[in-house]
């Protein structure tokens, strides 16, 4: 498969990659890792006349802890992520969403900057920045904004993310320490996108749940923030009538598509399922338990 | 849509050429450079049949374009033995266990299987089976293929114990 020809971009700043970005206008797309723009791309179902590639910019790199907030660059890798000591201390979900994605080649290329900000809801990220209150850095020609993960996507492959502008950083305020957490994926192979899956923050305290938040992938056009199946658990000791409680709010709000994965009813049982594995296993490390 | 003049480091050698920023990196390594180890599987960055090296990290070459490999140090399939011919503990390996029957995988497999073993030296067959987790084999060879690497591993370790 052979895409269509572009004129190729290699911006060394941010400011540079805006202004390549306004002149260039509609034709023109920015290239993170490629992972996903590529694919669509060989399909010809992408047919950018101009690629700007973000590679060279080192500011859109790295991660930061400090101000108990955790900053990671839109260009960092999957594989960055996951070997990142500082996130597997403060922000373990990170790293366990990111083993699950694709496979070790695809991570070494493919960025979480890509990952959110392409809009597809097989994407496992952007359930996960909604759990965790995640905020998108965004910067044009117009000027610097942020927006956060659970106003960003709208439908399908549309974000709010303006189309002269550029998914910088994300920023996530710590979750508190000792939280539980776990990201749940149903998939038919390894490497492949969700059936469904869940991501679940929670904090207890004296046996009582104080916080939760729960995000869906892929049973919708766009990533869930499953706020009523959050609020179904805190209060409560997180026994077998809240999680059920989160778990029919959590597949009440569900509306996958019919696909290779399976029929709708099936996706939105699936989503339960991982609701209440990944409940489970947040509780029982919120508790101290180890798996 | 002009040609791009790219540089790389190509299994130790530097390499200059020219090509539209459009040509995949396997394309480009196949009918450019005369390096038809890596093979085009599925052409959908499943499969890791195209598997090369590229600054160190195992990546799908069907899903690079040319220009984002400006400048980088790419490794093969063929650039995986010794210059005079001997082969690599890996490819010794899956000679030994079997780890091929059609072929069409393998250099894909022993590529990423290279780069498996210098991130961790000592893998357990979970990690080995997980750290190729990108590589398909359609003949369902993983058993010896998991074994060759496994073998391999341990050959490698033996060697750098009896030389320290």
């Amino acid at each position: 498969m052979i895409p269509g020809a572009f004129d190729y971009h290699l911006p060394t700043s941010l400011p540079d990659a805006c202004r390549l970005l306004a002149d260039l206008g509609d034709d023109a797309r920015v290239v993170a890792g490629g992972h996903s723009l590529i694919p669509m791309m060989k399909l010809r179902m992408a047919v950018p006349e101009h690629l700007i590639d973000l590679r060279a910019i080192g500011e859109l790199r790295g991660i930061t802890v400090a101000d108990g907030a955790v900053t990671i660059g839109a260009m960092t890798t999957e594989a960055e992520v996951i070997a990142s000591e500082e996130l597997a201390q403060h922000c373990s979900i990170l790293r366990e969403t990111a083993l699950q994605i694709a496979d070790p080649q695809i991570r070494n290329l493919g960025t979480i900057g890509g990952n959110v900000a392409n809009g597809d809801p097989g994407n496992d990220m952007p359930a996960v920045m909604q759990t965790l209150a995640a905020t998108y850095q965004v910067e044009g020609l117009r000027g610097k904004r942020q927006i956060e993960a659970r106003d960003f996507y709208e439908a399908a492959f549309f974000t709010s993310l303006g189309e002269d502008e550029i998914l910088t950083a994300i920023r996530i305020p710590l979750p508190p320490a000792g939280h539980g957490f776990s990201y749940q994926k149903q998939k038919r192979k390894i490497g492949d996108y969700a059936t469904a899956a869940a991501a679940v923050v929670l904090t207890m305290d004296g046996g009582q749940c104080r916080s939760a938040a729960i995000g869906l992938t892929n049973v919708a056009d766009t990533p869930l923030f499953a706020e009523a199946a959050g609020a179904a658990l805190v209060g409560t000791d997180v026994g077998k009538a809240a999680i059920d409680a989160a778990v029919q709010a959590a597949e009440a709000i569900t509306q996958p598509a019919e696909d290779g994965r399976g029929p709708a009813a099936f996706r939105t049982k699936v989503a339960g399922v991982m609701v209440r594995r990944a409940i489970e296993q947040a509780k029982s490390r919120a508790t101290g338990g180890a798996a | 849509m002009a040609k791009m003049h790219v540089k790389m480091t190509i299994n130790g050698e530097a390499v200059e050429a020219l090509a539209e920023p459009r040509t995949l990196l396997i394309h480009f390594l196949r009918e450019q450079q005369g390096l038809t180890g890596p093979h085009i599987g599925c052409d959908t960055g499943h499969c890791g049949a195209c598997t090369v090296d590229l600054n160190g990290k195992s990546v799908k070459s069907c899903m690079v374009f040319v220009p984002q490999a400006d400048g980088a140090g790419i490794t093969t399939i063929e650039g995986i033995a010794q210059p005079d011919g001997t082969l690599h503990a890996l490819q010794e390996a899956f000679r030994q266990h079997h780890g091929l029957q059609c072929g069409f995988c393998t250099p894909g497999m022993i590529t990423r299987a290279y780069r498996l073993l210098q991130d961790n030296p000592n893998p357990s067959e979970e990690d080995i089976r997980y750290g190729i987790s990108g590589n398909l084999c359609r003949c369902t060879g993983y058993q010896n293929i998991v074994k060759s690497i496994q073998a391999a591993a341990d050959e490698l370790s033996a060697n750098k114990e009896a030389a320290e």
